[in-house]
């Protein structure tokens, strides 16, 4: 998928992560801040590259502001972003490239 | 074939709002028989589609420990409801609850679109349960049509806020204003052998008024209640859990009787008290809830 423009999903607040997605043209640059970056920073970083992987995104910037989120949260907010950024929320495949 | 868990246990069905995570990831540490993952009023207009990918994520990762994952969709007059179901069937979701229920046809609509996402994600025909809210007077008067609607119905369930807005009241915390439609869909519920829910009781401040409905609608024959705080679950389970005085005498009930039968007697005393057939089954039910909720191991 492209991401055609720039959309926000999540929160700040606690166990939740604040995802935005910009279009992007050399790759994916991911930038992570987390109250548990010593702990969990990689964890965060493999979660977020794998799903934006898994639905095809091979170029945006990723910003990531994560106060604690579980790895199903993390999924569901950079799903969420991406879509958003296509302007898509209806018919989605559920299981498939979301799963 | 009637789904095996159409009458499980539901004393407490306690609301989570899908678009906050913190709520969503560990409420069965909690021990309510039922959560309600909501897609609908607690979830803002313009957060729909995360609170959509949060519940998938949940239902599909989350271990929630045997409690029943119950989602409630947004109702049939938004644009929401048909992805909703799509997602809920996807997650593997036990039951979903139909927000504003008027009529039977209003569940045979969400029927349909249940069949078709149980084919589309190839899950068992059958296997996604439904259950109505009742949310206004029409929905009220419509309770019994409603509850023989579909054999995946395992009940109805009052929305008391939204009720009283439609009767043109409000809600007093007498109950004075909820009596007549508790009453009519108590006995529409048992009418069609399908389980009957109280609304929430929003006043976390008064845990004393709280215990007193609770005990009301036992008394008139609910099921449980919808809930709306993780501290209301130990006094509803503690209300709908049969005592050990009550838990020993169904037991007796149940025996004299078929002791009885045996030998020809039709009308004997246990305890002091006069017992014939007629109290059979409510003994057995009593036993039946005390298995359910762990406090009965016997037999019968």
């Amino acid at each position: 998928m492209e991401i055609k423009k720039t959309a926000v999903a999540g929160t700040l607040e606690s166990s939740d992560a604040q995802v935005t997605v910009e279009p992007g043209s050399d790759g994916i640059e991911l930038l992570v801040e987390s109250s548990v970056i010593h702990q969990y920073g990689r964890r965060i970083r493999e979660v977020v590259l794998e799903t934006l992987e898994r639905l095809g995104v091979k170029n945006a910037r990723v910003a990531v502001l994560d106060k604690g989120a579980l790895d199903c949260t993390l999924k569901a907010r950079v799903e969420c972003a991406v879509y958003r950024s296509n302007g898509m929320n209806e018919n989605l495949p559920w299981g498939g490239v979301i799963r | 074939m009637i789904h095996p868990n159409k009458k499980r246990l539901r004393r407490s069905m306690m609301f989570l709002n899908c678009q906050k995570p913190g709520l969503i990831k560990d409420p069965y540490i909690y021990g309510p028989d039922s959560i309600m993952l909501d897609l609908e009023d607690a979830v803002a207009e313009n957060q729909k589609d995360a609170a959509r990918f949060s519940l998938f994520h949940a239902l599909k990762e989350i271990d929630y420990h045997g409690v029943e994952r119950v989602v409630r969709i947004n109702g049939l007059d938004t644009p929401h409801w048909k992805e909703d179901i799509r997602v809920c069937v996807a997650g593997g979701a036990d039951t979903i609850r139909i927000a504003k229920t008027e009529s039977a046809a209003d569940v045979r609509t969400v029927e349909e679109d249940v069949l078709a996402a149980e084919r589309e994600f190839s899950r068992p025909e059958g296997s996604t349960l439904l259950m109505a809210a009742l949310e206004s007077c029409l929905g009220v008067l419509n309770a019994l049509e409603i509850c023989r609607s579909s054999e995946r119905l395992i009940g109805i369930a009052l929305s008391g806020g939204d009720y009283t807005k439609d009767l043109q009241t409000t809600i007093t915390g007498t109950g004075d204003e909820l009596m007549g439609a508790r009453q009519h869909m108590i006995m529409a519920a048992r009418a069609a052998k399908v389980q009957c829910w109280d609304t929430v009781f929003t006043n976390l401040d008064d845990m004393e008024g709280f215990a007193e409905e609770t005990r009301l609608i036992k008394r008139m024959g609910f099921d449980g209640k919808s809930l709306v705080n993780p501290r209301q679950i130990a006094v509803v389970h503690e209300i709908f859990t049969p005592s050990e005085k009550e838990v020993i005498f169904a037991e007796k009930v149940v025996r004299e009787i078929d002791e009885k039968k045996a030998r020809g007697i039709g009308v004997f005393t246990v305890d002091g008290k006069m017992i014939d057939i007629a109290f059979y089954d409510g003994a057995k039910r009593t036993l039946a809830m005390a298995k359910a909720a762990g406090r009965y191991k016997g037999d019968l």
